[in-house]
């Protein structure tokens, strides 16, 4: 038998799409999440109790389910909500959106308690709006300091996408898998899946340690 | 210029605030002092709105700061403050921290704002130092700029919360210099110190604090002098010994 590594370039095409497929759903779930979360972030950080209470319960509910069962769950509730058919990917999507959105709403939360208080006041009292204060002065810096946190996540996110695989999602491990049963050649298809994520990953998280030390403030 | 009438603030059943009135007019310095806890720092946050207050009123050149219809934002951004700790945005550069207020409340082109901003430094001697980062500088050259990114806005008045507390004592000066400088060149100025050399140079009036009242309000002189009540006489004694 031996390890064949034609089986791979013969069908390189094909789980460089998945690839793709795999970075787009972790983008776009990171994009999504970060403004949803820092809206409920926002939120949850209000002094009227109603709002906190709704964002806060969102957060704690999301938090307590397995993310493999929000994504069977929007994959059979979107389609009776949107009231037609939609295809896998696009449920997964919302899946993922709406579930980091609960973890980036923590981080940016902890991030914002993290700035100095007087930050706030100082802000307010050049002539500010609040909002003004948030956007200008407390997110940069709020960003800085959960930068390493909020990047740590987008690996774990990144890993985490190859859960659609049970909706059948095309992603890179997806792909491997089918290519792997049509040609018969698991081994040397998931190797190959285990060595891209390792370099993948691991890049990934040199360049939050360097980043970390560059905009450490 | 600021008018505060009988003006009471509670934090639950706790009175910070009681019944304090003051009047500084266009041009006066006014030194705040009294000691720790007895509501020096809340009174003057009262004079921009930082602090709510219950009861009484507040005018700054005739605007009621308390008023529901009062556009803070921007009675604010005619007020300049100064905090006990510099307060300076970490993540902006010097000259960014004094021009990007101008730009973003008062619509000034960015190079009108550094325009402004440069002529200040240079005005605080620290023209060197704009694009250093607020980390990167001592505490006093610190505090002169956050007195440079309050002026730039062209404030009516100027407002100082213990300006000089948090700094070593060989920058103590270099600030009060600074300050000095701007009540003569006809600043209103509120000023909670207990640089007492300070308020002789330059003080007006000397308003004296204890447990949320104001318990003295007299010209420079007369305080210094023979102040009436017990409470400051011990106050003065204590921080005037050494």
């Amino acid at each position: 038998m031996g390890f064949d590594v034609g089986v791979l370039l013969q069908h390189k095409e094909l789980l460089f799409q998945g690839l793709i497929v795999s970075f787009q759903l972790t983008l776009s779930a990171i994009v999504g999440g970060m403004l949803i979360g820092t809206c409920l972030a926002m939120m949850r950080m209000s002094r009227i109790w109603i709002v906190s209470a709704l964002a806060g319960g969102y957060v704690n509910f999301l938090r307590s389910l397995p993310l493999i069962l929000v994504i069977f769950w929007f994959y059979v509730l979107t389609p009776k909500i949107v009231g037609h058919p939609i295809d896998a990917y696009s449920s997964v999507l919302i899946a993922f959106i709406l579930f980091e959105a609960a973890y980036y709403c923590e981080i940016i939360r902890a991030g914002i308690s993290s700035v100095k208080r007087g930050q706030v006041q100082a802000g307010l009292a050049m002539g500010f709006s609040y909002l003004s204060v948030m956007r200008y002065v407390i997110l940069p810096q709020a960003l800085r300091n959960m930068l390493p946190v909020l990047l740590t996540q987008a690996i774990i996110m990144f890993q985490d996408t190859s859960i659609v695989y049970v909706v059948g999602v095309r992603d890179f491990l997806t792909t491997a898998d089918v290519v792997a049963n049509s040609t018969n050649r698991p081994i040397e298809l998931y190797t190959m899946v285990a060595i891209t994520y390792l370099v993948i990953c691991f890049a990934a998280s040199q360049l939050v340690s360097r980043l970390q030390r560059r905009y450490a403030l | 210029m600021i008018e505060m009438r009988h003006v009471s603030k509670w934090y639950n059943v706790f009175r910070v605030l009681d019944d304090c009135s003051l009047t500084i007019s266009k041009g006066e310095v006014v030194v705040i002092c009294g000691p720790s806890g007895s509501g020096k720092s809340t009174l003057i946050k009262c004079m921009n709105g930082l602090e709510a207050f219950q009861k009484g009123e507040v005018f700054v050149d005739g605007i009621s700061v308390g008023a529901r219809s009062t556009n803070l934002p921007k009675l604010r951004s005619r007020i300049g403050m100064v905090f006990q700790n510099f307060e300076l945005f970490p993540h902006m550069n010097v000259l960014k921290n004094i021009a990007l207020p101008q730009i973003k409340i008062l619509n000034r082109s960015r190079a009108e704002a550094e325009a402004r901003a440069e002529k200040l430094l240079a005005r605080m001697g620290l023209k060197a130092q704009a694009e250093k980062f607020p980390a990167q500088l001592s505490g006093g050259q610190q505090q002169r700029v956050a007195i440079a990114r309050a002026l730039a806005m062209d404030p009516v008045a100027m407002l100082f919360d213990e300006p000089t507390s948090a700094l070593d004592p060989e920058m103590i000066n270099e600030v009060l210099d600074v300050m000095v400088a701007l009540a003569q060149d006809g600043m209103t100025m509120a000023v909670v110190t207990h640089e007492m050399g300070f308020a002789r140079r330059v003080a007006n009036r000397v308003v004296f604090m204890d447990q949320g009242a104001i318990v003295e309000d007299a010209a420079k002189e007369e305080f210094f002098g023979t102040p009436r009540s017990d409470r400051a006489q011990q106050f003065l004694s204590k921080i005037l010994t050494h």
